[in-house]
Order: structure tokens, then sequence, then C-alpha cells
């Protein structure tokens, strides 16, 4: 540390709210008692940020009779912890399934068990069958914002400091942007905004995910895999960064003396966690399909509202469910996704390193928030979380991409009455992005075409979007225009990010076969 | 590096930082507007509404609502201010009538507001104050003030203006430390017509004012005192002059003191008077335990106010006189140091002790009153490691002894979370400080002994502090159930108690060894 040269990037930052004005200074900062303190403060303050967006409303908050997310939520422990686990996915005169039934793998229903006793035992009421649906009292909702808090003190938090700690233990520069980065990855605005505003536990599902990354990053795969099949089986959504995780595993593995026992290692840790998972529907075909067909709903169609993916941005012009059929465009959908996949999982079996690894799964996860069946708004946090991860390197890919995935989530977050945290956190957000210390050389991070004057028309006019979907009232032919305008906009900034990431992944320097291991990320 | 920046683009820079901080923190404060507030905050709205609808004639001597004005003319001036823009916001905030405990979410986020803005004054008086410090210290005392986890917790959760009013404070204290002592003299006027409470360190002002600022032989020294004596004066008398003019100032007074409250407020503030409670307690316990016969006193202090039977069992009965005259006797040092060497240096360590006195040894203090020196301090807390683990103390034991205001579950883990922050904040600035103040230009400070550390006693103390919290929370209701619940509270206030006497020693050394 010591040695770190004094140039623009070594910068240290405690965005708790430390900071060092030269160079000299900020690895001081540093040195004093290490680099943990700092990034301690981060986690504490993000999930001070946490407990604060949570005092405010949540989605369907008084607003019978189907609610919304919350009350899926709450009914999901109501589920676990009145009935056995075989007939938790099963539609019965006890189970209704049309009412908010458990549509997500078994892992999230047994985190809802677990949440669910824990409610039980305070406040039995608000898990009581049949009678607590609905149920909304501020005890209860307390309760539920607390289990939330909780996951992410002991998923999220941990996942990313040790991401933050892995990532970093491979390379000497810029060791003083951790804070920064750990701030960066802790206080993504969208993933609080969703999880302890509108209420979701992406926190679990993610942080598994990230756990998995810093589990490759210090060479487990075999952890890893575990992880990762954990994530895919707490949301099946997961799957987005599923084709990276492949690739990189599979040419790891292909650079092995023994491929074939490696692939079979890896392949019996991931299948035995998912039969571990799985064992209470593994009893009969039907409970499996049964599981199985749950967790798959294409009857709800390719897209829902105004999603700035592919299908629904295309959908202006060309009405895919009036004109396909519904396996047609199952087919078609799951074609694109594999096909835009592809480029960015060949390099990684090529090339697998680190650094391509990221932006696989960033790679991955854009390809299949574009062009996958049944896409929600919320789905933009699982590309968002990999280039949190890339923050470093990609500062400006991700606070313009956070911009955007903000925006593309605003009318949804109107609705569920989160405007002041959505507001804050925005602002939050660009201040921590801005720390005073990170005097980091902005341009040199910017793709050619994002020069000055455009970034700032465009910003403008994002600007202009939201007070504009706040103030003013649609007309009356097009009831849907701004949502419209607001999805084109987004869905045009994603595609040339995707663009760019792409390019890049497979501009990395091609690391030498021998030497790969060694190489610093950057 | 300085070279090639230049002054005023270095200035630039500080003063960014600052406002980054600032905006940080406001950041903060605008997430917690739907917390649990508590009656104060229909306290300031009925003020506002109050001084809206009647005449200046009226406003002390209305009883619509039992939150009667009880503050000084500029805080009443401050609501009828406020008061206008609630009524563009929303009409009903400020009827009278109609709006009696009216909190629609229109009220919350505007009353909240007001505070959040108000809050410009803090800020501006923190960067003033430190304008002399290098930029590390600055930085470190503005984090200490600005990221103050007892003003979040008192302003924007429990609600008060403390914040806006310790701005006027710090202000007042900025101009002395640069020898402006008519500034200062002001400032500290107008900030006791906000909040009589502040009185407490006025006698140091006095002397400190009259032997530093009136001095110069006697010609020149009455000439000053006269300056500062119109000063002060023209304050008190654009304070309390339409009230004199209209012949209620008796009205006013007997407001401003209302006599009949008891030693301790409910909870009790962790001063001098809990330790003296729980040593009474004591005595008591073992005299009966002896065989002897000691009547239980009809008035407990666990039930709030306390009426006019003598609470103890064998001390001797406190009197409103008594306190006044301990408060006094305790800061006579301070006094007598400021008559014999009045240093601008020396002022901000005065004003904090003479509020610490104020706090252990005053009569019906609130626990909110340890921000009263807990925020100046900030300030001294830089000056070397000792005061810096002194503050680390002393500024831990203040915020937790605030817990028991937020009494809801909802604000639990924000006041955790708040006052870990602040000590991780803490930690990290002084220890960098102390490295960097130590051995400037030296590379190797990774190697180097580290400087800042609050010791095996503190860390004991403190530890001791998160035993009291877990009894409290989780042991006490487990063992006693519904028993006994004032033992939870009890111990709070007498554990804070001792590092809040720790502090006062501490500071009274100081203040006695400085030459």
């Amino acid at each position: 540390m010591a040695k770190s040269k004094p140039t623009a990037k070594s910068k240290a930052s405690s965005i708790g709210e430390e900071a060092a004005s030269d160079d000299d200074r900020s690895s001081q900062w540093l040195t004093g008692r290490g680099v943990i303190p700092p990034i301690l403060c981060v986690a504490v303050f993000g999930l001070l940020v946490r407990a604060g967006v949570s005092l405010h409303s949540y989605s369907g908050a008084a607003d019978p009779p189907k609610y919304g997310d919350f009350e899926a939520q709450r009914h999901w422990m109501e589920i676990t912890t009145n009935l056995p686990a075989s007939e938790w996915y099963r539609n019965s005169s006890v189970n209704d399934l049309r009412y908010w039934g458990l549509d997500y793998p078994p892992l999230t229903a047994y985190q809802s068990y677990v949440h669910g006793l824990w409610l039980k035992s305070v406040l039995p009421e608000s898990v009581q069958l049949f009678t607590s649906r609905g149920h909304e009292s501020h005890l209860g909702k307390l309760l539920m914002r607390w289990t939330v808090l909780s996951s992410d003190v002991l998923v999220f938090v941990p996942a990313a400091l040790c991401f933050i700690l892995a990532y970093y233990s491979q390379q000497n520069e810029g060791r003083s942007d951790m804070v920064w980065h750990s701030a960066m990855v802790l206080l993504n605005p969208c993933l609080i905004l969703i999880d302890h505003g509108h209420f979701q536990y992406n926190c679990i599902s993610l942080g598994l995910t990230v756990g998995a990354v810093a589990a490759i990053l210090t060479k487990r795969e075999l952890l890893a895999g575990v992880l990762f099949s954990l994530a895919l089986n707490h949301k099946q959504m997961s799957a987005y960064f599923a084709p990276a995780f492949f690739s990189y595993l599979l040419g790891k593995c292909l650079k092995h003396s023994n491929p074939l026992i490696e692939v079979l290692k890896l392949g019996f840790v991931v299948i035995g966690t998912f039969v571990l998972l799985w064992w209470p529907y593994l009893q009969s075909k039907e409970a499996f399909f049964e599981v199985l067909s749950r967790l798959a709903p294409f009857e709800r169609g390719i897209y829902e509202d105004y999603v700035a993916n592919f299908w629904c941005t295309a959908s202006v012009l060309i009405k895919w469910k009036k004109l396909f059929s519904m396996h047609f465009l199952k087919l078609v959908s799951l074609t694109a996704t594999v096909v835009t996949c592809l480029p960015s999982m060949v390099h990684q079996i090529r090339y697998p390193s680190y650094q391509s690894f990221l932006y696989g799964m960033l790679n991955s996860s854009f390809a299949f928030y574009f062009f996958s069946f049944q896409v929600h708004e919320k789905s933009i946090l699982l590309p968002l979380l990999p280039a949190s991860l890339l923050a470093f390197e990609e500062p400006f890919v991700y606070s313009w991409f956070t911009h955007f995935a903000m925006l593309s989530m605003f009318p949804l977050l109107i609705r569920d009455k989160l405007i002041v945290p959505f507001a804050v956190l925005s602002i939050l957000f660009t201040l921590l992005f801005r720390a005073p210390c990170r005097k980091q050389d902005s341009t040199k991070q910017i793709p050619t075409s994002m020069k000055l004057l455009p970034r700032k028309l465009l910003t403008f006019f994002s600007v202009f979007l939201h007070i504009i979907y706040v103030t003013l009232t649609p007309p009356k032919r097009y009831p849907f225009l701004f949502e419209a305008i607001i999805m084109l906009h987004c869905f045009i900034q994603f595609v040339l990010l995707a663009i760019y990431t792409n390019v890049k992944q497979w501009n990395l320097p091609k690391p030498s076969s021998s030497a790969d291991n060694k190489k610093k990320l950057l | 590096m300085e070279d090639r920046c230049g002054n005023s683009n270095k200035g630039f820079k500080v003063l960014s930082d600052f406002v980054w901080l600032c905006l940080v923190a406001t950041c903060v404060k605008l997430l917690l507007v739907l917390s649990y507030h508590s009656t104060d905050f229909e306290v300031h709205r009925h003020w506002a509404a109050l001084t809206h609808s009647l005449p200046l004639q009226e406003w002390y001597f209305d009883e619509t609502s039992p939150w009667t004005l009880d503050y000084p003319p500029f805080f009443a001036y401050f609501e009828r201010f406020i008061s206008v823009f609630a009524n563009l916001v929303d009409p009903k905030i400020v009827q009278l009538r109609e709006g009696l405990n009216y909190d629609s979410l229109s009220a919350i986020y505007f009353q909240r507001i007001t505070v959040i803005v108000t809050d410009v004054c803090l800020f501006v008086a923190a960067y003033r104050l430190t304008k002399r410090l290098d930029y590390v210290r600055r930085y470190v005392v503005w984090v200490l003030i600005i990221g103050s986890p007892g003003l979040l917790i008192v302003d924007h959760i429990h609600f008060q203006y403390n914040g806006f009013l310790l701005g006027l404070l710090l202000l007042s204290l900025s101009f002395l430390e640069e020898g402006r002592d008519l500034e200062g003299g002001f400032f500290f006027a107008a900030l006791l017509c906000f909040k009589h409470l502040f009185a407490v360190a006025a006698p140091v002002y006095f002397v400190y004012l009259l032997r530093h600022y009136c001095r110069g032989g006697l010609v020149r020294g009455f000439t000053r005192l006269l300056a500062m004596g119109t000063v002060v004066a023209s304050v008190f008398t654009v304070a309390f002059g339409p009230f004199l003019y209209h012949g209620q100032i008796h009205q006013v007074i007997s407001r401003l003191f209302p006599f009949g409250r008891g030693l301790c407020h409910a909870y009790w503030a962790p001063n001098f008077w809990s330790l003296y409670i729980m040593f009474d307690k004591g005595i008591a316990f073992v005299i009966r335990k002896l065989g002897f016969n000691v009547p239980t006193p009809e008035a407990s202090f666990t039930g709030g106010l306390v009426g006019d039977a003598s609470p103890f069992s064998v001390l001797p009965q406190i009197t409103p006189l008594t306190t006044f005259i301990l408060v006094l006797l305790s800061m006579s040092p301070c006094l007598v140091k400021s008559w014999k060497h009045p240093h601008p240096k020396m002022i901000t360590r005065w004003v904090a002790y003479a509020y610490t006195c104020g706090f252990l040894f005053g009569w019906h203090v609130h626990e909110k009153a340890s921000l009263h020196f807990v925020i100046p301090l900030a300030l001294v807390a830089t000056d070397s490691v000792e005061d810096a683990k002194h503050y680390f103390i002393m500024s831990t034991v203040s915020c937790y002894s605030l817990f028991p205001l937020l009494f809801e579950a909802q604000e639990y883990p924000i006041k955790v979370l708040l006052l870990l922050l602040h000590s991780l904040l803490m930690w990290i600035g002084f220890s960098t400080l102390f490295q960097v103040t130590k051995k400037p230009g030296s590379s190797k400070t990774a190697t180097e002994k580290r400087d800042f550390g609050i010791g095996y006693i503190g860390k004991i103390y403190l530890l001791g502090l998160l035993g009291v919290e877990v009894w409290g929370q989780f042991l006490h209701p487990y063992i006693f159930k519904d028993r006994l619940p004032f033992i939870p509270l009890m111990m709070i206030s007498v554990y804070g108690a001792l590092g809040m006497m720790y502090s006062w020693i501490w500071q009274l050394n100081q203040i006695l060894n400085s030459s």
C-alpha cells in the first residue's frame, strides 16, 4: 500500500463520511486501521439507508383485493407455516394458487417458512391461514421489513464484502478505491428500493450470486457451484447469469489436465444441491412437475406492463401477442436469448478469466433481459448487479446504467408511492458516485460515442421525463404515452450499453493460457 | 500539490467536499421523514398555528392546547415566519382549532422539511467554526457535527429544532474564537431569545466578554462595555419589546420559567441526580436490611412528575435553589479561569463545560440537553489524542442515553445503526488524524504504533453499555416479564451518568490545567 503511486486513481474515499484531500493523505486514511473499518462504515451506512427506505410505503399497500408483492410474500409465509411442504405448490381447498400462489423455487419457500415462523411467534394473526389475507398492521409491516433487513445483513452484505476483498486481492492497483467500490455495490439504489420499498427478497438471490462470484475469484469453483445453485433455487431469474457461470466453469475445467473429472465434480455438487433442495418434491413425478409448472408461468404472456426490453419495445410496431402463437413466441425468445448470449459464452470458454467472467455475467443477463420470456421491469436488477461489480473498471457504465435502470422503474415506484425515497436515493447515488476524494479521470472511462454534449442532453431529457410523468396527465387517446416514451428511451440506452460491454469483453487482453491465473484483473 | 492547485482551487475543493457531506446528511434526514415523531411535533405545529391565527398580544395567553407557548419571543417569531409557508402548503396546519393534532402527510413533510432547511444554519456555523483548521481536522469536525447521531435522533426523528439553535451557538463561538466579540455576543443574545435553556452558559459569556472585550483602560473599556450592552439590550428589546409594550412581560416570564416541575424528568437524564437518587435508595435498602424502619417516600421518581413531598428516604431534599447553587459552584473554576486569562482559544471549552455543569446538576434536565455540549466539544475533540479519547466515550454515552426517546420498535434498527456508524466514523477519523499529525510526511505509517485508543477502562465501560442494552431489551423482558418496567431505563441513566461524571471531571481537569 505504501508503494501505491499517487496517480489520479489512488484515491481514498470512505463514503460513510470521510475523505481526504490529497494523495498522500488518502493513502493514510486507509493505512491507519486498514481498509476494513471504512468498508464496515459503508456497510452500516447502507443498512441505515435501507432502514430509512423501509419506513416508507410498499407495493399494494391498502389496495385490496390483490394487494401487491408485500402481500404475496406474506401469503407465502402463511402457506408455508400452515401446510406441509408437499402442499405448498399444489392447488387445493386450503391453498388457492390463483391468489398469489407460490411461484418461486423451493429455497424461497423455505425462506418464507423460516420468516413465517418468526412472524408466527410474534404476531400469530399475521400468518393465520385464510384470515390473515390482506393483513396490514403496523407491527406486521415492521416484522416483514425486518425479515428483509436481516436477510440483507446475513446474505447480501457479507457476500458483497467478500467480493470486494476477493476482487482487490487479485490486484495492487486501485486498492484505495475499495471503499468507494463497496459503496457502489452496497448502495445500489434500485436494489434498495425494490427490496426495502417495493418489497422483495432480491438481496438473498443476488447475495448468493455475489457470494458465488467471490468464490470464483478465490478459485473455489465447487463452492461457487453450490452458491449459484442456491441462488437459482431462490429465484429462477438467477438463470440470467447461468450462461456466464456455465461457460466460465466449463472453460476453466477444459483448461485442466483432467477436464472430465473436473466437470464431474462440479456436476455432482450442483446436482447434489438441487436434489437436497427439491427433496420434498422428488417423491413422485407429479409433485415434481407440479412445482416446475409453477415456476414457468408462460400463460402470463411474453411481456407485462412496460418493460424496456425488446419484445415490449417492438410491440409498439408489432403486436406479438396477437400475431403469433405462444409456442412460436417461446421458441423465438429462446433462440434470440441464446444467440445473444453466445458470443460472450464462446469468449469465456476460450479465454476464461475473472474479468471476462464478470463481463460475461453482464452480457448474458442483458441478453435475458432483452429477449427472454416474461420479463419484469424489476429484472433490470440482474444486469445491474454485474455492472456494480465492474464499477471500478467501468464507472461510467455503472452510473449511466443505474440512472436509466432507475428511470425504467420509475412508473412502478410511483405506483408504490415511493417517490420520496426514489428521489433521495437517486441524489444519494449521484453523490456517492462523485465522492470527494475519488478524482478519477471520468472522460477516460466513457465510450467515445458518449461524450459530453449528448450525455448532458440525455440526462436532461431523463430528468424532464421524470417531471413530466409526475405532473402531466397523458392524452386520453394514449393513456400510456409517457410509459412508452420512458421505455423507449431506456431501451435505447440499454442496447447501447449491451453492445459496448459485449465489444469490451471481446477486446479484453487475451490471457496466455499458462499464466492466466496470475494475470491481474487490470 | 498545493502549489499547483492554487489557493482558490483548493478552497473550492474544500467547500465542495463540505457541501457533499451536508447533502449526504440531508439525504439521510429526508429518508427519516416518516419515522416516529413525539408530541413535540404537535407542539411546534400548534405554535405555528397559534402565532399565525392570533395577534401578538394573545400569544402567551392562549390555552387552546395544553402545549402552550413557553419559548422566548424569537422562537415565536420564527414559528410565525414558518407559518407563512405552512399556510401556502396546507392551510389546515396553521388553523388554531381545526388543526389540533393534525398530522397528515402534508403536515409531516412540511414540518420535517422546515427542520432540514433550518439545519443550514448549523452547516454554515460548522464551516465557519473550523476555518482555521487543516483539512483532515476540519473534515473530522464536520463529520462529528453534521453527522451527529444525537442531532439526527432528537431533531429529525423525535422532532425539535436543535440543529438550528446549536448553529447559532456555534456561530457565536466562531466569532468569539476569531476575536470578534461583538458579533459573538450578538449571536448569543439572539440564541437566548430563541431558547432560554441556553442561558446556562451566560455566566461564562458574561465574564469572558467583560474581561476580553471590555479591557484596555477605563475609558476604552467603558466604551466597549457600553457597545456590548447596547447590542445585547437591543436584541432583547426586539425580542421582548412588543410584549413589554403590551404590559405582558410578567406573563411571558411565568410561561418561560414554569415552576412545579420535579427534579428529574420522567426518564432521568444521565446526570448527577440519577446517581443521587440511586445512592439514596441504596442506603435506604441497607438500613432497612439492618432492621431500622425507614418510611418509603410517597412520591416516586419512576412515576413521572414529582410533587412537593420529599422523594428521598434518607438523603436531604433537593430544591431548585440547591441545584442552582451547585451549578454555579461547579462552574466557578471555569469562571475564575476566564476572568484571569480570557483567551479566545479556550472559550469553546468553557462554554461546553458550563453546559456540562448545567446538565449534571441542573433542575429538571432533559436528556436532550447533552447535545448542548456534545456539539461544541466536537471542535475541541481534534485538539489532542486525549481530547479525542474523551470525546469518543462522552459522545457515545450521550447518544446512547437518547435511546429511550425512541421507544418504538420501528426506530430500533435506526438508532442502533446511527450509533454504530457514528462510533465507526469517530474511530476512523481519530485514528487517521492522530497518525497524520504525529509524523507528517512519513510514508511508513502502517507499521507505526497506533496513537488513538480509548484504553482498557474506556473499552470495558463502553462494552458495559452493550450489556445494559442487552439486559434492557432482551433479558429483562424475558426474566421479569412486565414487572419492574422502570429498571432498564434506570440502568441506562445511572450507567450513563457514570460516563457523564467522568466527562465532567475530565473537562474540569483540562480547564484547570490549561495555561
